[in-house]
């Protein structure tokens, strides 16, 4: 499934990739880095919505494909919780469909690093699917 | 007046911050640029660029970036509403998107920190790519502060006067 989806130039420029599957969604992650650091030595919050946003959007991609339906996303809205500071190791993130209707989809996500049990960052999204 | 090692730092200018802020890490990257500042209040831009689009068909920023340019305005802010660059981290960001950006169009955050506490602060703003009168999305946020690291002194004033 997860070969099937291509991540937005955004998400590539930031050095996000897909590097797994967890419950048939895609795990996407970033090293840390020059392009994703904010204080010295961790991420930045703005880095971490990035790749928890793209995570939401590859997780519903999924969704739909199995459905057999290709819309255009239109973001609605998004609120991210920052829960610890994201340091400097690689950051996994992973979506899940809460509702998938059929103009908007929500979308839970979160990310965590080298412990999964432990997030640092979860947002909610609603996307409209045109 | 003689300046002596007790003299209190530099007020925060998010126009001299910036040169610092804007030179590397996840901002620079972005390439983020100051654009104007008030007393409680920044606005910066996120120059138009091919390699962050959201989606291939159609040559709009992502909007990944725009929360990374509000966030870093909130941030800012809060410093120029303190006049001090306390470290702070988002503790909750809302950004609600009211249409995509126009076709190769940058895109300026503007952000007010409109009430700090000991241990908050409380910030909302808009993204627009022109006309603030017709935003791109709002945004509103809460920030903790998270006390000053001895580690790292106060960088961000090393551009201004006193620096």
């Amino acid at each position: 499934m997860a070969d099937r989806l291509e991540l937005p130039a955004y998400a590539r420029s930031l050095g996000i990739t897909m590097t797994g599957e967890e419950d048939g969604m895609p795990v996407l992650s970033v090293d840390f880095g020059p392009t994703v650091e904010g204080r010295p030595q961790h991420f930045h919050g703005g880095a971490t919505a990035g790749l928890l946003e793209n995570a939401g959007y590859a997780a519903l991609r999924t969704a739909l494909l199995a459905a057999g339906r290709d819309p255009q996303l239109k973001p609605i809205n998004i609120t991210v919780q920052y829960l610890a500071a994201g340091k400097s190791k690689p950051t996994f993130a992973l979506g899940r469909i809460t509702r998938l209707g059929r103009r908007n989809a929500n979308v839970a996500v979160e990310a965590w690093q080298d412990d999964r049990s432990r997030p640092i960052a979860t947002a909610v999204m609603n996307i409209l699917m045109v | 007046m003689a300046r002596s090692m007790n003299m209190p730092p530099a007020r925060f200018n998010a126009r001299e911050a910036s040169k610092w802020f804007f030179s590397h890490g996840h901002t620079g990257w972005l390439g983020l640029k100051f654009a104007d500042q008030g007393d409680n209040w920044v606005e910066l831009e996120l120059p138009w660029r091919e390699d962050l689009l959201g989606e291939a068909s159609r040559p709009v920023l992502a909007s990944g970036p725009i929360i990374s340019l509000m966030d870093m305005a909130s941030g800012m802010a809060i410093w120029q509403a303190s006049g001090s660059f306390t470290p702070v981290a988002t503790l909750d960001l809302r950004v609600d998107y009211q249409r995509a950006a126009r076709e190769r169009a940058s895109v300026r955050g503007r952000v007010e920190c409109y009430r700090r506490t000991r241990s908050a602060a409380f910030v909302r703003g808009i993204a627009h790519d022109g006309d603030p009168e017709d935003p791109v999305a709002h945004v509103a946020g809460v920030f903790m502060t998270i006390g000053a690291d001895p580690r790292t002194g106060n960088k961000a004033l090393k551009g201004g006067a006193n620096g």
